[in-house]
């Protein structure tokens, strides 16, 4: 009846990857295990043989800028992304995020690979890592690979990696320049479980007054976590004004699919958030972007 | 593996899906660590792995490996229950002096939180506190006060300057007295603080099973068969039970004996809590693995979902007498007279929810069987358990037992807060049950998925609300109907609704007054005690009908309550005039006052934020009352012990329950005062059926009273039986000898009290004296006269802010005052005021715990939220004191008080904000924005 017989603290990628392969049970790699040990302890999740920690992985503990990019590993403790200035300077939107997961003691552990890698639609890091375009690499018995986030998703609590067998590394994002900047912001209830019924994360980059890009992440706006392009295709190139959010919160609308969920909130005030989440985050983003050093 | 724990290495490997907690508390013994919820949802777990707080409930042992691990054992300087206030840390000194330890159960992970913000931040802001503690929850919600403490700790820290004391007044009175009215930390806090104080699952017993219950986990059915013997072939298992061969009575209850021990085959499942087999196994994970071995089929039954379904003709039936519990009836006057004087007439239906105590505690119970020290050749049993009615307890058990209760002993214990949630039986007779039928000690814990199942709730309500009034806003007449869920069982449902229905017409005299409750049986988990007693969930709507009725007659809400207010001299709807004590009008002028003082002119007009013109804000006000006791013509009595020793310490001695409240404190202090000694020279003993007399059960807000009276009597019988000996022996009056500064003073003769025990003992008398108080008589609902012999009054304003886009509300500041009578002690009272707000605050914000169809959605911890730190407002505490002549010093109850006004006062205060009329508990942010 124990959750699990054999807790391998793996010492490099090899090793966990050969360890998930030669276990002699069903075997998971475990991160924070924040999400996935109460799975166990709860029986929302099956007795496994083996877990494969990846928390001691060099690698996987890295928080760097790297060829050109920022490479945050995927098991770097949330609390060190929310303390790191590196993080603040070029991803905001993620420290803003990940700030709000949990408490201290949840952020010590929890990681930004597993929070990920639970597949949920609106979990904040995901989301915010949508908003910066990141890039996930993954090893595997067959060597490395880099995707863009958005192809990791299957569905609610799916991704590719249960499949394919293959560890999450890390998240290369672009590093910030003058005129870009992002921001998060997330609507909670006070009652029932700590997901949030809506969250929203954007980045912008401003050219004089036109937004000169821009990328949005929301959730949960179906099974996957949702990139609006078409709401970003609208916001292209115009100034932020109120003629341009009205259109561009009717293309989220349109593109978003808010489903009601029992005891958090309809459909129907999840639409009514996304136009106020839009508004707020681009106008938080677009005001950070104005000041020349991004933060 | 190797790692430290508080600087010790250990050289251990990690067994199987094991986490540190376990390894912590079972193979080190480190018990300080608790575990309040097993899912990382409640921080009273939290230790530090290399210098960073983590949850110890769900961080793998594996992966200390090499780490260097801080518990709260190891903070200070000398560990242990011994450990002076000075040795300690900062922190533990600072929660100690400043009364943020209450029932303690979720300290250590407090201390060890704040600890490490400490470390990185030595002087942090308020906000930044409140952020590192935002999910270390207490439920005895002192946060305010553990918010202060932190920030002394980290002035000392810096500074090195002792922690700086709290400020919070003494008693009006505490100049008459050298203990009462000043400010006493609790006799266990240090013990807290230290994680030295043990609670039930913090025990172990040579030779100890542990057990499980398999539960019906369907809300209505017929057991049609039931197979336990794959369950009872599995090795490791001592003994699996079911109700087949129960050795005594079949039900227990703790008013009506309605509520099986376990339902046996062709008998009915009315919840899904419901026992339907026990096991008791070698360990914990064994008998989790029997109860998947055994094997239970049901004939399923339509659900009795609500109340109001329950009470209609084609519903089906619950138990022997049908589904109605109790018809509950006020009369006074005549109603139809009284609307019809009325000018104004309204009415309303409210609804309040389902809520869960959610103490940090769960359940638990060791029974362990003993020979009987007399050598009468049979068995005894010990039950250790936190509960808040030892001598209820031993009787239940014993009868399940089929033993006298003499057989029976009751070992209560520190208790992780109850809030009326320990009163009724949770694990005691299954754990005895095992015990009896394996002659070995047998530990049933809960977990909080069980917990949450199992054990009686708040009863949720629905409350009809008419009212008539004149033009100038007197009251004409109030009528109310109450549906009550009482769910599964009786349990303490009668009372509870009772309390209600009395109440239900506000603390208000109105001349003609009528109430009718249905106390219903349905399928959802059974409701009971919960602080507040049926007077939370008629306040909420009679108070907001008030400030309904304000609205319709253009008048403040505070002058229509004041108006209409009870004084000395009213008549309650009940029939009772109220000769003394009634400082309400006291209380909402005082919160009135402090309400402009911040507010300016238009405390109840909405005013839009500054730079945020999507927010809004104002003030809600409203009054309660709650009475002190049993009453309704119940006798109310306690019996305490008080003893003298010949080192000049005393100890008193009552079954009167501690959960955290502090019970204790007043006890210990009441003695102090009669004797004139420190208080830390009085010992204090409780919930132990063997060594304390009776104290009665700890509810209705009476021990401070009942069981306050019968120590302090006792404390005067013994002081008396001293003066006369030494009278007689140096030939005086016995009005000359006094007590002064632990001595017995005759004439200029001093003795040390030490010396008294001798001469006591050399002539031949015990230097001890027994006391059993009884409270002034009652009279019966409907019968008029005293129903209770004292009333509590408060009156609370609450500040919120409503974000208008998202719907979001926050309370920004709650001024409470209550009439406490007396404040015995303004440090224990301060905490019982901040945390009964913070529950009302729940109750109006967060709290609602859900059954569908009789199946509990809210079954984790996760689900089920209650306040925590970051919902905190700002709580000013008045204390008003209007003496009861026959209470302690003067002193009435106030446990339930403080709770009761806040939810009206927060909704009332959303009307003022945005004009939304919260009916239904609690607050929908999304139903309140669809409504702008
Ligand atoms: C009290 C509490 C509050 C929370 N609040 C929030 C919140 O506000 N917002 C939010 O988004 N989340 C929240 N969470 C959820 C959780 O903390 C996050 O999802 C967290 O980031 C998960 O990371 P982890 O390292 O703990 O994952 P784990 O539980 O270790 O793993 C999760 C999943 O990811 C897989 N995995 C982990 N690492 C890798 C890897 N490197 N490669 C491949 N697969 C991997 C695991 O196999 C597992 O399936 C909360 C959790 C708790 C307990
Ligand atoms: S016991 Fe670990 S968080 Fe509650
Ligand atoms: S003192 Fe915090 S839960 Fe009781």
């Amino acid at each position: 009846m124990t959750n699990w017989n054999c807790y391998y603290l793996a010492p490099s990628i090899e090793d966990a990857l050969q360890a998930l392969a030669k276990a002699k049970g069903p075997a998971r790699l475990v991160a924070g295990g924040t999400d996935l040990l109460l799975e166990l302890q709860q029986g929302r999740q099956a007795v496994v043989d083996t877990l494969v920690d990846v928390t001691q992985i060099p690698e996987l503990n890295t928080l760097e800028v790297r060829a050109g990019r920022l490479f945050i590993g995927a098991a770097v403790p949330l609390h060190r992304l929310v303390d790191v200035s590196l993080v603040r300077q070029h991803a905001q939107a993620l420290v803003e995020a990940c700030g709000q997961v949990g408490g201290p003691q949840v952020r010590n552990v929890a990681t930004l690979g597993g929070n990920v890698a639970h597949a949920l639609p609106a979990a904040d890091g995901s989301i915010a890592l949508h908003a910066l375009d990141a890039q996930a690499e993954l090893a595997g018995i067959n060597g490395r690979r880099r995707l863009p986030l958005t192809d990791l998703y299957l569905g609610p609590g799916r991704s590719i990696l249960a499949e394919s067998g293959e560890l999450l590394v890390g998240f290369w994002l672009p590093l910030g320049q003058p005129g870009q900047a992002s921001a998060f912001r997330r609507v909670m209830r006070p009652q029932g479980v700590a997901l949030p019924v809506l969250n929203l994360a954007a980045w912008v980059q401003r050219d004089g007054d036109r937004l000169a890009g821009v990328r949005i992440a929301v959730g949960p706006a179906g099974p996957k976590p949702l990139r609006a392009l078409q709401t970003e295709q609208t916001l292209l190139g115009q100034p932020l004004d109120e003629p341009t959010l009205a259109k561009a919160n009717e293309s989220l609308l349109g593109e978003a699919r808010f489903r009601t969920s029992p005891q958090r909130a309809t459909a129907e005030y999840r639409r009514h958030l996304a136009g106020v989440l839009l508004r707020q985050v681009l106008a938080l983003a677009w005001e950070r972007a104005g000041n020349e050093i991004p933060r | 593996m190797k790692f430290r724990v508080n600087g010790t290495a250990y050289k251990l490997d990690p067994l199987p899906g094991e986490m540190l907690a376990d390894l912590l508390r079972s193979r080190l013994g480190l018990t300080g660590t608790k575990i309040g919820c097993n899912e990382a949802e409640c921080g009273a777990c939290t230790v530090l792995v290399d210098g960073l707080p983590v949850l110890s409930c769900s961080y793998p042992a594996a992966r200390v490996e090499g780490k260097d691990v801080l518990t709260i054992e190891g903070l200070a300087a000398v560990p242990g229950i011994d450990a002076r206030i000075e040795d300690l840390h900062p922190l533990q000194q600072a929660f100690v002096l400043h009364g943020a330890v209450q029932c303690g159960f979720c300290i250590p992970g407090q201390i060890m939180t704040a600890g490490a913000l400490l470390q990185t931040n030595p002087d942090p802001s308020e906000a930044e506190i409140r952020h590192a503690l935002k999910d270390t929850l207490c439920r005895c919600a002192g946060y305010p006060t553990i918010l202060r403490s932190i920030q002394a700790a980290a002035y000392a820290l810096r500074t090195g300057e002792p922690v700086p004391p709290p400020s919070v007044a003494v008693s009006g009175d505490a100049g008459a007295h050298a203990t009462i009215g000043h400010l006493q930390p609790r006799p266990d806090a240090v013990a807290k603080v230290t994680g030295a104080a043990k609670f039930t699952d913090d025990l172990h017993f040579e030779g100890m099973l542990h057990a499980c219950v398999k539960r019906a986990g369907v809300p209505h059915a017929f057991l049609r068969k039931l197979d336990v013997e794959k369950a009872r072939a599995l090795p490791g298992v001592a003994a699996v039970l079911t109700a087949a061969g129960l050795p005594g009575e079949r039900n227990h209850g703790i008013v009506i004996p309605d509520w099986p021990v376990m339902v046996g085959v062709g008998e009915r499942v009315r919840y899904v809590g419901d026992a339907v087999a026990i096991v008791a196994a070698e360990q914990r994970e064994i008998a989790l693995q029997a109860l998947e071995l055994i094997v239970a089929e049901y004939d399923l039954q339509p659900v009795v979902a609500g109340p109001v379904q329950a009470r209609q003709a084609d519903a089906p039936s619950l138990h022997a007498g049908g589904n109605l519990l109790k018809h509950i009836k006020v009369r006074k006057g005549d109603v139809a007279e009284g609307f019809a004087q009325a000018d104004v007439v309204l009415e309303h239906t409210f609804y309040t929810a389902i809520t869960d105590h959610a103490f940090l505690e769960p359940e638990c119970s060791i029974a362990r069987p003993v020979q009987d020290e007399r050598g009468a050749g049979h068995q005894r049993m010990e039950v250790y358990v936190g509960s808040q009615i030892p001598y209820a307890d031993r009787n239940q058990v014993a009868r399940a037992l089929g033993w006298s209760e003499e057989r029976v002993r009751i070992i209560g214990q520190l208790m992780g807060g109850g809030f009326g949630g320990k009163e009724d039986i949770a694990g005691q007779i299954h754990a005895a049950l095992l015990a009896q039928a394996t002659g070995r000690p047998v530990k049933l814990l809960f977990d909080r998925h069980e917990s949450l199942l199992v054990h009686p709730k708040r009863h949720s309500t629905q409350i009809r609300v008419k009212v008539g009034a004149r033009k100038d806003g007197m009251l004409t007449a109030v009528e109310t109907e109450l549906y009550g869920d009482t769910g599964a069982y009786a349990s303490l449902g009668e009372k509870v609704l009772t309390r209600a229905t009395t109440h239900s017409s506000g603390p208000y005299e109105a001349p003609h007054a009528r109430a009718d409750c249905y106390a219903m049986y349905t399928n959802n988990p059974p409701a009971g005690a919960f602080r507040g007693f049926g007077v939370t969930q008629s306040a909420f709507a009679v108070e907001s009908m008030m400030d309904m009725l304000a609205e319709k007659l253009g008048l403040d809400p505070v002058a229509l309550r004041r108006m209409n207010a009870l004084r000395v001299g009213s008549v309650t709807n009940t029939g009772q005039v109220l000769e003394e004590s009634v400082g309400l009008l006291e209380c909402i002028q005082r919160v009135e006052a402090e309400m402009y003082r911040r507010a300016g002119d238009q405390p109840f007009r909405a005013q839009v934020v500054p730079g945020q013109p999507h927010k809004r804000r104002a003030w809600g006000f409203a009054v309660a009352y709650k009475n002190t006791g049993l009453g309704g013509g119940a006798p109310d009595k306690a019996g305490a012990e008080v003893e003298l020793y010949s080192d000049g310490s005393l100890e008193v001695r009552t079954s009167s329950a501690e959960l955290g409240q502090g019970l204790v404190t007043i006890l210990q202090m009441t003695v102090a005062e009669e004797f004139q000694v420190a208080p830390e020279r009085v010992r204090v003993l409780v919930m132990d059926t063997d060594l304390t007399p009776d104290g009665g059960p700890t509810t209705a807000s009476r021990q401070t009273y009942v069981t306050g009276n019968a120590a302090r009597h006792a404390a005067q019988a013994l002081r008396q039986a001293i003066a006369s000996s030494l009278a007689e022996k140096y030939d005086c009056p016995p009005e000359q000898v006094r007590f002064i500064e632990g001595l017995a003073q005759v004439g200029d003769q001093r003795l040390p009290l030490g010396e008294v025990v001798e001469l006591l003992k050399a002539e031949g008398r015990q230097p001890r004296a027994l006391y059993e108080y009884w409270a002034p008589t009652t009279k019966p609902l409907g019968e008029g006269g005293k129903m209770h012999f004292a009333y509590g009054f408060a009156a609370q304003a609450a500040q919120v802010e409503v974000n208008t886009l998202t719907g979001e509300v926050r309370v920004l500041c709650l001024i409470a005052a209550n009439d406490v009578g007396r404040a015995l002690n303004p440090l224990g009272l301060q905490g019982q005021v901040e945390g009964g707000a913070m529950m009302g605050l729940g109750n109006a914000l967060t709290e609602q715990f859900v059954v569908e169809n009789g199946q509990v959605i809210t079954d984790r911890l996760a689900r089920y939220r209650i306040p925590s730190i970051e919902l905190t407002p700002e709580i000013v505490s008045i204390v008003v004191e209007h003496p009861t002549s026959e209470g302690p010093y003067g002193a009435k109850g106030v446990g339930e008080l403080v709770s009761i006004p806040t939810t009206p006062a927060i909704t009332n205060a959303i009307y003022h904000a945005v004009g939304m009329r919260v009916d239904r508990l609690p607050v929908n942010q999304e139903l309140l924005l669809s409504t702008l």
